[in-house]
């Protein structure tokens, strides 16, 4: 019950619920589909990425459950208003997180509030849902094709 | 020898409900577990009886041999099916659609017409896509009602003298609904179209009567009424079987070998190219024969009390939405709690030792017909209690508890 209460935790809940940067840009310079084909989660995630390589906007729209819709929306908050390769280095950290799990106190540090999804990795049917909207982001920035967890 | 069944018997058939943290299972649409009986006819028949079939000029090779031909008789014998001749024996569901999809839709030509559901599984959609490449057939889909059953009327409409198979789910492995398919064929043969029955969730619930129905084809694997994985059979009548050509060549189908050409054997064994799942085939023969000896009328009886107590649950709880018709039907439910993805009920309902099903159901057509992303599934098997639909349920309650932040 304590490991479900960590991946359910209020902050997830409330981000799942009622996920932040919700919705289509109007005029993105980048945008990508990002989809899981294990559990059909799809999401799209729309860039203003200005000429300095700086995300001045960040928006997504999709369906999912709660963990792909909390992670999503919190990447779009974090990633607002940096630097496309410090967002580059966010997906890595976020990868070291969940995927490799093998993440630094420091890297935790960067994800801020996006560490609290650490507790995904108990759940390997659950990992995908929590990156699908990172590989979509790190798809669009280097304008690549549709992201999947495949 | 109407009997009915003693749950307390059938659950000490199957080991994992000896875990020590015990598991609730409700994915039987998608696999079922395997009942003492089966694992060990399949360790034995590794361990005492294992040679190539229809090989060896010696006592052990026979002995292979007449287990797996009487599996075959057993394949047959369960389905009322003419003779066993009529029995191929493939891998599973998938590949026996996939085979008369490849084979008999060599028949076909451009301009002619298959008809699916909207309620079929991807296995019963994609090889007729393939096929629909590959020789301009045109695929037409029966729509569904409101109430979530084949639109028999649009069925009929659709019909026509260009319709050369009807392919159709006989139970929805989403929405548990038992179609009607005896009319279905009916109808089809009227057209002079053959019909196929994708039965892959029938075996272990309801009396399946090949003759009876007068279909065409019948297909289902073994692993989903509590036989082994790897195996299945395509039922097909005779006659329509030894007018198709091989669906896969080489070694046990063939009469003689030159480096031009080649004879082959009769239907069934021309479909059954290198050595089959012998042993697997036996395995889902024993399986056959443990439903036949709980009965299935009995089975389904019980199937159908825990299935009545489990839509009055259903009924009771506002917050769920239950898909699929009230008659009908199986125990298969699939379902939403409102305001929660289907994968964070699971995952939270696991976590409360209760394993269903979320996602597409490899039927993501139906998906979008139904408008959602993803459904939760519990489906019922024989050893399956009151009391484990009730933890569900208690289950389904902590899921409200965490998304209500309560």
């Amino acid at each position: 019950m304590n490991e479900l209460l960590q991946l359910y935790q209020q902050m997830i809940i409330d981000h799942g619920k009622c996920p932040r940067n919700f919705g289509e840009l109007e005029n993105p310079t980048h945008k990508q589909k990002g989809f899981n084909p294990l559990c059909g989660d799809q999401l799209e995630i729309f860039l203003i990425i200005d000429d300095n390589d700086v995300i001045q906007d960040v928006k997504f729209t999709g369906e999912g459950c709660a963990i792909s819709m909390a992670s999503a929306s919190m990447l779009t908050e974090l990633v607002k208003g940096n630097h496309i390769d410090k967002a580059n280095g966010l997906v890595e950290d976020f990868n070291a997180m969940l995927v490799t799990q093998d993440v630094s106190d420091e890297a935790m540090e960067r994800l801020g509030k996006a560490s609290v999804l650490e507790g995904v990795k108990q759940y390997p049917s659950r990992i995908k849902c929590a990156t699908l909207s990172w590989h979509a982001l790190k798809n669009a920035c280097a304008g690549e094709g549709e992201a999947t967890t495949e | 020898m109407s009997q009915s069944l003693n749950l307390e018997n059938i659950r000490k058939d199957f080991k994992y409900l000896a875990n020590k943290k015990q598991v609730i299972y409700l994915d039987n649409a998608s696999t079922t577990q395997k009942p003492d009986v089966v694992l060990n006819a399949l360790s034995d028949f590794y361990r005492y009886s294992n040679a190539n079939v229809h090989r060896g000029a010696y006592h052990l090779s026979e002995v292979a041999t007449a287990k797996y031909d009487q599996a075959r008789q057993v394949a047959a014998d369960f389905i009322h099916a003419k003779s066993s001749d009529e029995i191929v024996f493939v891998r599973g569901c998938t590949e026996a659609i996939n085979l008369v999809a490849s084979s008999f839709g060599q028949q076909l030509n451009a301009g002619d017409e298959v008809i699916i559901s909207a309620m079929e599984h991807h296995a019963n959609i994609v090889p007729w896509q393939m096929l629909s490449k590959a020789k301009g057939i045109k695929i037409r889909v029966i729509n569904l009602t409101e109430s979530g059953e084949l639109d028999l009327p649009h069925y009929k409409s659709l019909l026509n003298k260009h319709t050369k198979l009807v392919s159709i789910a006989h139970i929805s492995n989403v929405l548990g609904a038992i179609n009607d398919v005896g009319l279905m064929i009916e109808w089809a043969h009227e057209v002079g179209a053959k019909f196929l029955v994708d039965a892959a969730q029938s075996p272990a619930h309801i009396q399946i009567d090949v003759q009876a129905l007068d279909c065409d084809f019948l297909t289902f694997s073994a692993h989903k009424h509590y036989g082994p994985t790897g195996v299945g059979i395509l039922y097909g009548k005779h006659s329509l079987l030894e007018r198709m050509v091989p669906y896969q060549t080489g070694g046990s189908m063939i009469t003689s070998v030159t480096y031009e050409s080649s004879e082959f054997m009769s239907a069934p064994h021309k479909f059954e190219a290198g050595t089959p799942a012998y042993a697997e085939a036996y395995g889902m023969s024993q399986a056959l024969i443990y439903l036949n000896e709980l009965g299935i009328n009995n089975i389904k009886q019980a199937e159908d009390d825990l299935m009545v107590y489990t839509l009055e649950k259903f009924k009771q709880s506002d917050d769920l939405i239950l898909y699929g018709p009230k008659d009908n039907r199986i125990g298969v439910f699939s379902f939403l709690v409102k305001g929660v993805h289907a994968h964070d009920v699971a995952t939270i309902l696991d976590s409360q030792g209760v394993a269903i099903r979320a996602g597409h159901h490899c039927a993501m057509p139906l998906m979008h017909t139904l408008s959602v992303p993803a459904l939760a599934r519990a489906s019922l098997g024989v050893y399956n209690t009151k009391s484990e639909i009730d933890q569900l349920f208690d289950g389904l309650k902590t899921v409200k508890k965490i998304f209500s932040n309560e």
